[in-house]
């Protein structure tokens, strides 16, 4: 299924729509990540953007285009989809932990029953990916007796235990009171630069100038412009951008 | 300039220390004599249990007859319970009509189901999943062998008709529950699955389950089933009334069930599906723990609902423990004024005591599982 990973970019959107009844929510999106790419997206809300990359390991269906991740189309058949989401890692934007289980069980669950990992094997893998977002102490508690800071960086953890491909970010601070924002971002730069491809849906504008390769704005459903981040801020091309970029920029 | 202090020399009087906040004394005044009504209410009530209470016990206890061999001590003494009337009836209570000679294999079967479901219920219990393999796979099998019997191990046939009393009791919920809640999960399953027919199909049986009384059940169960397969296949009659009793409560167990897949926010569902859990692992190990321990008090209720309901399968000729007790009742050799009272009074305290131990362990287990996600 997956063809010669060195000439495949790893993510392409060919000319996708999307409705949600009669809302078009995408309009005609057309976008290649390539390996190792850190691509920011921003856009006000309701552009689209968290629908853009919910489409990547199908919790939204796309209704017409093409989305090919790392080799494989996304099409409805289930095998596809489960092959893709195990390449694919996502950190929501209200962390969805597993209340149930404690950390340790949150990110030894997938890669016990998805990856067939024998168990000790899973929990050495959980704790040096706990040991590198810094919680390793946390292992043994649940997710509840966890500030949201150290929450959202577990659902990091959680995400890496399955070794993915790529990492798709849903606004992963907006819902982090300020003080633990800071965590979180330096946690996705150390990740950025071990080479992991990623995509992040983010209001930090500060993170996208740092980290991001290619910053991606949408309105409107629409990609209004790709850019790397040094022109996209100093020299919008687009009067949308600026605009978008006048409101959250004091 | 002058430097100006104004010192205290004498310490303030000390406080009183706070009022107690607990003990008996206080508790009563905060509980009891709050006002002049609940100290009026408190002194009815508390006169009204002095008056009945005494002679409730008495009742019970002291002019009770604890042995006789016929009816004649009790009509004596027409104001105390005639526990003699249980104590004699109690083997016809327990086995029905179960052969005298082969009543050991009952006693077996209670022994051995006992200490499987404590080993089950008790949640620090070592090897739990051995237990739940010998309860859910080898118990069954041994039980049905000796119960019903098996001429190749030499043990007589004991047919379903002779059955009955406290173990067909216990037989029926034991059976109804441990089937209906995962035949219930299912169908709380199919009726949110996107497929229409399994939808369609969960949504018709539970609410055609749902809108028909039991005994309607019990009645189609008893003469529809064997209409619908082979003569040679026809079900026994006891196995009959077991199936509609499943049936029964597992249409109500799924509407529990789909209150407590409903409770579940859509991102429980998005970040096991976006780990790459497939479906049915997805709700084993993700959505279905969270889901059920929501609606434990809802199952439980259940649970004690279907206990009371096996009591409804003698209108389809099955003797459970009520029916033997009509049955014992009816005996002239025991008739008397005080017999009907005290068999009542014994079959509730039977059926009350497995009740109210439902209820304490599902609160256990609440307080457990609250404990470990705060």
């Amino acid at each position: 299924m997956s063809a010669d990973p060195d000439c495949v970019a790893a993510i392409r959107f060919t000319a996708v729509h999307k409705w949600y009844g009669s809302f078009h929510v995408l309009r005609n999106v057309n976008l290649t990540v390539g390996r190792g790419e850190r691509i920011v997206v921003c856009g006000p809300s309701g552009s689209g953007k968290s629908t853009l990359i919910r489409c990547i390991n199908r919790l939204e269906e796309h209704q017409r285009g093409s989305i090919v991740v790392d080799g494989v189309e996304l099409t409805g058949d289930i095998k596809r989809i489960d092959e893709v989401r195990r390449e694919v890692g996502m950190v929501f934007q209200s962390f969805n932990l597993f209340p149930h289980l404690t950390v340790l069980e949150n990110c030894t669950l997938a890669p016990i029953w998805v990856r067939k990992m024998p168990r000790r094997e899973a929990d050495e893998l959980a704790m040096r990916l706990l040991t590198r977002v810094k919680i390793p102490d946390q292992a043994y508690k649940y997710p509840g007796q966890l500030s949201g800071g150290q929450q959202q960086r577990v659902a990091i953890a959680r995400a890496l235990c399955m070794t993915p491909k790529i990492m798709l970010f849903d606004e992963p601070t907006s819902a982090l009171d300020p003080e633990m924002v800071k965590e979180v971002l330096d946690t996705m730069t150390a990740l950025a630069q071990d080479g992991m491809t990623m995509i992040v849906v983010t209001h930090e504008m500060g993170f996208a100038r740092q980290v991001a390769d290619r910053v991606v704005f949408m309105d409107l459903g629409e990609i209004v412009e790709i850019n790397a981040p040094q022109p996209f801020f100093d020299n919008p091309r687009h009067e949308r951008t600026k605009l978008f970029l006048s409101q959250i920029l004091h | 300039m002058e430097f100006v202090a104004y010192v205290r020399e004498a310490s303030e009087p000390e406080d009183l220390p706070p009022p107690l906040s607990s003990g008996t004394l206080l508790w009563a005044r905060a509980n009891l004599f709050s006002s002049l009504g609940s100290s009026l209410t408190t002194v009815v009530l508390v006169a009204l249990a002095a008056y009945l209470l005494p002679q409730l016990v008495a009742w019970a206890t002291s002019h009770a007859v604890w042995t006789a061999s016929d009816g004649a001590a009790c009509r004596a003494h027409q104001d105390g319970a005639c526990w003699a009337f249980v104590a004699a009836k109690w083997d016809y209570l327990r086995f029905g009509s179960y052969p005298l000679s082969e009543r050991w294999r009952v006693d077996i079967v209670e022994a051995i189901g006992a200490v499987l479901i404590v080993w089950l219920l008790w949640t620090n219990a070592p090897r739990r999943a051995l237990g739940a393999l010998l309860f859910f796979v080898v118990y069954p099998i041994v039980a049905l062998v000796l119960l019903h019997g098996s001429s190749s191990l030499g043990l007589p046939i004991v047919d379903t008709l002779l059955w009955g009393g406290i173990f067909v009791s216990l037989l029926t919920a034991v059976v109804g529950i441990v089937f209906s809640l995962p035949l219930g999960v299912l169908l709380a399953l199919g009726r949110r699955s996107p497929l229409p027919v399994v939808s369609l199909a969960s949504v018709l049986f539970i609410e055609f389950v749902r809108g028909v009384p039991f005994i309607t059940i019990l009645f189609m169960a008893n003469n529809m089933l064997p209409l619908f397969v082979p003569e040679t296949w026809t079900p026994d009659r006891l196995l009959r009334p077991l199936i509609g009793i499943v049936m029964f409560s597992a249409a109500y167990m799924a509407e529990e069930v789909r209150g407590g897949l409903q409770s579940l926010g859509k991102g429980q569902f998005e970040g096991a599906m976006a780990l790459g859990l497939n479906y049915p692992r997805m709700m084993a190990f993700v959505i279905l723990p969270q889901a059920l321990t929501f609606v434990i008090p809802g199952i439980v209720n259940n649970f004690v609902g279907l206990f009371m309901d096996t009591t409804l399968v003698s209108v389809v000729g099955m003797t459970d423990f009520l029916e033997a007790m009509n049955n014992a009742i009816k005996d002239p050799v025991w008739s008397g004024p005080t017999i009907m009272v005290t068999g009542y009074v014994f079959a509730a305290i039977f059926y009350f005591s497995f009740c109210y131990g439902m209820g304490r362990y599902s609160a256990h287990v609440e307080r457990i599982l609250a404990k470990g996600r705060k």
